[in-house]
């Protein structure tokens, strides 16, 4: 129990996947300038990063490690992940409208998102069993879905602050990410690893 | 041959990825059907916040058509001027997106609600305004005087111009103890809308002391 719990908090605070690991920064960048799009992004992630990791795990201890294919696994976990987001828009598109309006153009590119397929290669090089792969991409995933809305709520107060002229837009929004990464950097340790 | 394709690692690697292929195929083709959309719920609701007045003036056929036309992203949310500036309120807070002041190019929004009198001693019981009304709220038959049913009426102006002799006008609806409400709040949204980041926080470059 103690050591699942570690790999929550490993994944969400200490080994960050966007702030330590720098994967995912598309959607980080890309998705935060309105907190309620971000918290729409983070629940869909959450929901398609968890099931993937599942998959992805079958796949590899099921399919690819009986026949000695683990050559094949970053092919195979991307044929996974693109299966996983296409099952993800349609079960969106028929239980919530709104949101898939507002997702509408995110959802695809959830499958371009690394944090997915690091997940997942993640798994295999650090030999998880089936929990904890399940347990390894839900925290991935509550990371991810921890900083995009901690920095979508920041964009949107950035946006109405007096941002000196050569810093608006992007600019301060990659200031305020590696400032926000140095500061998730304060948890390396926390955890043994 | 069997053993053949066992011996090599390759066919079995072909086989694998073909075969998984084909088991997601699979899986995302019954999803497809399971998951079907019946008609987009999403036009539902958007035609629900239209004001139902059918006119015409956003350049669809109906309230319906144009909810249709904002739920596939080919119409702008700001073409409908019986409902005006709630109307546009409500649809961009139902979509996420920001609202915008309604296009002039589609009619101007109505000061106040009006419903169309026709003078009955100078209709001549031609029926065009019958045919063009598109809520059925004109009485009246061939040669035979035409009344407006008011409480069907939605002000939308389009018996007005097929009239012949002018004999329709739009009358402001009086407003009675039964009808009058408070005027709503402005939202937080529209409050913010209109200020610029000055108006947050105080800047030195702007006022050097």
């Amino acid at each position: 129990m103690t050591e699942l719990f570690a790999i929550l908090i490993a994944t969400v605070l200490v080994n960050n996947f966007v702030l330590v690991q720098f994967l995912g920064l598309c959607p980080f960048m890309g998705v935060s300038t309105k907190l309620e799009s971000a918290i729409g992004m983070s629940a869909a992630t959450t929901f398609v990063l968890t099931l993937a990791s599942v998959c992805s795990y079958l796949v590899n201890s099921l399919i690819l490690q009986p026949f000695g294919l683990e050559f094949l696994t970053t092919i195979s976990f991307i044929l996974v992940i693109a299966a996983v987001v296409s099952f993800s828009k349609m079960f969106i598109e028929k239980t919530s409208p709104i949101l898939y309006r507002v997702l509408g153009i995110y959802i695809p590119l959830i499958t371009t998102n690394c944090a997915v397929l690091g997940v997942a290669l993640q798994n295999v090089t650090k030999s998880h069993n089936f929990f904890q792969s399940a347990l390894y991409g839900f925290g991935a995933a509550l990371g991810f879905s921890l900083v995009l809305v901690l920095f979508a709520a920041m964009r949107e107060r950035i946006t109405v602050a007096d941002t000196p002229t050569p810093f608006r837009g992007a600019a301060i929004g990659m200031i305020t990410a590696g400032l926000m990464s140095l500061a998730f950097m304060g948890f390396g340790g926390l955890v043994p690893t | 041959m069997t053993e053949f394709f066992l011996e090599h690692i390759v066919f079995i690697a072909v086989l694998t990825l073909t075969g998984l292929a084909i088991l997601f195929g699979a899986i995302l083709g019954a999803a497809s059907v399971k998951f079907k959309v019946e008609g987009d719920p999403l036009v539902e609701q958007i035609d629900t916040l239209l004001p139902q007045t059918q006119c015409g003036q956003c350049g669809y056929p109906g309230c319906k058509p144009y909810a249709t036309a904002i739920a596939e992203g080919k119409a702008n949310i700001n073409r409908c001027p019986p409902g005006g500036h709630s109307t546009i309120q409500s649809l961009a807070d139902l979509l996420g997106v920001e609202a915008i002041p309604l296009d002039a190019e589609h009619g101007v929004e109505a000061e106040v609600k009006t419903v169309a009198y026709i003078h009955e001693d100078l209709c001549i019981g031609c029926t065009k305004c019958i045919q063009a009304c598109p809520v059925d709220a004109i009485l009246g038959a061939a040669k035979q005087m035409h009344t407006v049913i008011v409480s069907e009426c939605t002000g939308c102006d389009l018996c007005v111009e097929p009239c012949p002799v002018d004999c329709i006008d739009m009358l402001p609806v009086e407003q009675t103890l039964s009808d009058w409400a408070w005027k709503l709040p402005p939202s937080t949204r529209e409050v913010l809308g209109n200020m610029q980041a000055q108006d947050f926080i105080g800047s030195d470059r702007d006022h050097p002391s």
